[in-house]
């Protein structure tokens, strides 16, 4: 492992909950509906993230809880059959049910893992139930696709097939990239996780070979591992290097070989490469500051030094799975500071002493940089932009570029006319 | 519980955010898990605020559960404070918090600080954002003006005589994240400048606690939004005798009325009667041989109180509107918006469900709908005419040019921002004229969406010469026809109104005829 510095940092945080990873997953998987457990907070969170975008009768929801049921359990467990029953009724094209718990439903300790129980039998053969918690007391941001995955997983069926098997969200476009490109390198047995329709399922067993394409999926991975299936060291499909050594190790575990890899890929990384010079160019010795939200921190860092040599002054992450995060660590540029954890104002403080050329934040406080005269890229868009694969590189690296030639133009001395 | 899909209104701390966000040296402690923390985006992104709202959440995890929360919060308040050094401090809790009754204000109130703290008790689980907004406004007010109940004489709305100075007053309730509060205060003040009467104090909006405590230097309160400003008006003239106004100045008539209330209060007399007519642009606009087009177009309205209940009135006496929906999500606010209902003859829709506002909104086949973002969106689906009149809003509901609701520039900004989406009435008419014409397709279709796509798609789909629409009834070629030549944009209406009268009388094929009969019918 390089030498990196490693600091804990404890106090108020700036991020969202797991509930917001309801916003992609539910685009992911047309045919569920995600219900949450909640308050009118967590109604509140989810329509904001999604910036109130209403082009259809969304697929979630929130079972608001009223005072009466908090008066008492039993009530609680009768209301929320009530509404599920209203639901299903009115969307009987639902295939699978997330009941998602939430602060409040955690701290009255509402059984949802009870209530998916009696409405699996219910609705058998009709609908699945499954339940997790998108909590903020217990999950950060993209922990919630976590949350979802793991509860999926007890319901896969099991098989000795040999298979790759793609895991985390990924958008279409680039998941159907990868599948090419794999198929091109001879892995024919391709599946993903989460699937297109929640009722694909792939069946998993000790020939599968797991490929996370997310960084923020520990639980999901502990109990991959427990049906057996094996899981594939790299670092993360984001950039050139991080896709090349990505689909390197797929390739060791098909026992393909390297130079079959490079043979496939090699015109892929060209072509990249003078995508992202044009980027590299505005990005180049620019310094970058990354508060921690989205957990892809990591292997942003990674990406912005090592392929568009952006100095790194602090890496932020809500949280740090070391064992997980392993690959890419040893990428990162000696002495990078990784702060674990936040205490917002310590932590802008830090961003006003070291006065970068951008800053990765979440929405609630770029616009107050920018006011500062501190340039910034908000980080959702991480999770909402096909950004994986060699040939997003670019892309990837225009979300960074932009903001910094905005800036650039907006302040440039061509409008003064004196 | 609740099924809820899209909400109007946020929880209620919310609401307490935006009174601290709107005001100058306020801190507010929010004992939240950091989740809770995306409501500072409404503010910095809706808003497009530079600055953070000034807000500082406890974050509290599941792993501080089993621990000591109560000190979390206290160590959260000792560092705001050295941090932010307010004037006033807000503390409260949000939903999560609430269960877990750690007693936050209690516990600042114990700390030992020389300022003033408000303990902000906001039940999340009865309660939504207006009133969160309402009763933090109120407790602040309360805080800051109750240790000078007992000591002040009752203000009487005379008083600007005796002193001899030019009559003062207070404009409350303008707030962040409200509906162009921003411009309507500058609105305000102009129309009570120009009458030689002087504002006192704007609050929320940019006032410090210092103002608060300046607000019995003014005579009367204008009561700008009901839904923020209501209780404390209510306190302070119950305490210091302070009169209110009642009338929102939203159209003409009514902010000649407001005119006309706050002179009579403060006794002053009104010169300028005979102006006040002609400040907007609104009446002659509205009188223009072009807006009679505007005569009876059926208008479909929802949104908060306050603006809902003005938009019925300048709709119907103001534009000739017929208003055919009325409703708002505002339970507060509920007994009101119900009597203006009644005196339009239509029954007013109290509901937080926005697909029950669909659906009315579809049965009463409007030409034009005024509504809250939610409202934007359903019309777009039923391909109607919609203007944004109240929150909840869009980050473009946040206008960069002045654009305020109130006053004679509101009643400008109504004007142009009902009926542009409307198609305009010469054009009305030329599309009439040359409807006909080869080169008129149903592409031709101003700037509207596709209103007429589907049954378009009933005319176009099969080459069946009787086509089956409703269970058992024909449509003939004379009657399809016929219905081509209708104009694009009341085809649907006409059709849907062609099938009602062919079930009610029976009648099996629909002809040419029949649609002239079904004309006559319904007229």
């Amino acid at each position: 492992m390089s030498k990196v510095e490693f600091n804990k940092e404890t106090g108020p945080r700036e991020v969202f909950c797991g509930l917001t990873s309801i916003v992609w997953l539910h685009r992911r998987m047309p045919d569920a509906f995600f219900l949450v457990v909640g308050s009118r907070t967590c109604a509140h969170l989810i329509q904001s993230a999604a910036g109130v975008m209403i082009f259809a009768e969304p697929r979630f929801g929130t079972a608001i809880l009223e005072e009466k049921d908090l008066a008492g359990l039993a009530d609680a467990h009768e209301e929320l059959d009530r509404v599920v029953n209203d639901l299903i009724a009115r969307r009987p094209e639902i295939k699978t049910l997330f009941l998602v718990g939430s602060c409040p439903s955690e701290v009255i300790k509402l059984d949802l893992a009870t209530v998916a129980e009696k409405l699996n039998k219910r609705f058998f053969g009709q609908v699945r139930f499954v339940n997790y918690s998108g909590s903020g007391i217990e999950t950060t941001f993209t922990q919630g696709e976590d949350g979802a995955l793991k509860a999926l997983i007890p319901l896969m069926e099991s098989s000795n097939e040999e298979k790759l098997l793609l895991v985390g969200t990924l958008a279409n476009n680039v998941e159907d990239r990868f599948k090419k490109i794999f198929t091109n390198l001879g892995i024919s047995n391709i599946e993903s996780f989460p699937p297109r329709q929640s009722t694909e399922l792939p069946k998993i067993g000790k020939n599968t070979k797991v490929l996370l394409t997310q960084p923020y999926l520990s639980d999901t991975v502990r109990d991959l591992k427990h049906r057996g299936c094996e899981i594939i060291s790299a670092p993360f499909p984001l950039g050139i290097e991080g896709s090349t050594k990505w689909f390197l190790a797929a390739a060791k575990a098909f026992k393909i070989s390297e130079l079959k890899v490079h043979e496939i890929i090699s015109p892929l990384i060209n072509r990249a490469k003078l995508a992202l010079d044009s980027h590299k160019e505005i990005l180049k010795g620019k310094r970058l500051f990354l508060l921690p939200e989205s957990q892809l921190e990591i292997s942003l860092a990674r990406f912005l030094h090592n392929e568009c040599e952006m100095d790194l002054i602090e890496v932020g992450t809500p949280y740090l799975n070391k064992d997980l995060m392993k690959e890419e660590i040893n990428l990162l540029p000696e002495n990078t500071k990784i702060v674990e954890g936040q205490h917002v104002e310590k932590q802008l403080d830090r961003v006003r002493e070291t006065n970068p050329d951008l800053v990765v934040c979440g929405m609630g406080l770029a616009n107050p940089l920018e006011a500062e005269g501190i340039s910034t890229k908000w980080s959702i868009e991480m999770v909402f932009s096909p950004i994986h694969g060699i040939d997003q590189a670019a892309d990837l690296a225009g979300l960074f570029s932009k903001p910094l030639k905005r800036n650039q133009i907006l302040t440039s001395k061509s409008l003064v006319t004196n | 519980m609740e099924l809820t899909l899209w909400t109007y209104e946020g929880p209620p701390h919310v609401g307490a955010m935006r009174i601290a966000s709107s005001m100058k040296d306020i801190h507010y402690v929010l004992h939240a898990p950091q989740g809770d923390t995306y409501a500072d985006l409404l503010f910095t992104m809706i808003e497009r605020r530079g600055q953070r709202p000034p807000v500082t959440y406890t974050t509290f995890q599941a792993r501080d559960l089993g621990g000591d929360t109560a000190e979390l919060v206290k160590k959260n308040i000792k560092e705001a404070v050295e941090r932010f050094k307010p004037k006033t401090l807000l503390v409260g809790e949000s939903c999560t918090a609430e269960l877990i009754q750690d007693q936050p204000g209690a516990l600042a109130k114990g700390m030992g600080f020389d300022m003033p703290i408000v303990n902000l008790e906001l039940p999340a689980y009865s309660k939504k954002e207006n009133w969160g907004a309402s009763e933090t406004f109120y407790q602040l007010t309360r805080t800051l003006l109750k240790e000078k109940v007992s000591s002040s004489e009752k203000i009487s709305p005379l008083r600007w005589k005796e002193l001899g100075r030019r009559p003062k007053v207070n404009i409350l309730g303008p707030s962040l994240l409200g509906f162009r509060c921003r411009d309507d205060v500058i609105e305000i003040q102009r129309i009570l400048s120009e009458q030689g009467i002087d504002t006192n104090v704007v609050a929320p909006l940019g006032a410090s606690p210092d103002d608060i405590e300046r607000l019995i230097d003014a005579e009367v309160n204008i009561c700008l939004y009901q839904e923020i400003a209501e209780a404390s008006c209510e306190w302070l003239r119950r305490n210091f005798g302070m009169e209110y106004t009642n009338t929102i100045p939203i159209g003409i008539k009514n902010t000649i009325e407001f005119i006309n209330e706050v002179h009579n209060k403060l006794d002053l007399p009104l010169t300028n009667k005979e102006e006040l007519e002609h400040k907007s642009k609104l009446p002659w606009y509205s009188k223009s041989v072009d807006s009679n087009y505007l005569t009876g177009k059926r208008v479909f309205i929802f949104g908060d109180g306050t603006h809902a209940i003005a938009a019925a009135k300048i709709a119907k006496e103001e534009l000739g509107f017929e208003v055919v929906g009325l409703g708002t999500y505002s339970r507060e606010m509920a007994r009101q918006v119900r009597a203006t209902a009644k005196d339009l003859n239509i029954e007013a829709l109290i509901t937080n469900n926005y697909l029950e506002v669909e659906d009315a909104m579809k049965k009463a086949a409007p030409e034009l709908v005024l509504g809250t973002q939610m409202e934007r969106h359903s019309a777009k689906r039923l391909g109607i005419p919609c203007s944004v009149i109240s929150t909840p809003m869009h980050v473009q509901d946040v206008p960069a040019r002045y654009s305020p609701q109130m006053g004679w520039e509101g009643a400008n900004v109504i004007f142009d921002d009902w009926v542009h989406p409307l198609m305009m009435g010469l054009e009305e008419h030329l599309i009439d004229m040359f409807k006909h014409d080869f080169e008129f397709v149903d592409g031709h279709q101003s700037h509207l969406g596709h209103t007429a796509t589907q049954t378009k798609d009933f005319l176009n789909s099969a080459e069946k010469k009787e086509k089956n629409s409703k269970e058992g009834i024909f449509w003939t070629e004379s009657g399809r026809a016929e219905l081509t030549k209708v104009p694009f944009f009341v085809r649907g209406k006409v059709k849907t109104n062609t099938e009602k009268y062919a079930i009610l009388k029976g009648i099996l094929k629909i002809s040419d005829e029949t649609l002239y009969d079904a004309k006559a019918y319904f007229s």
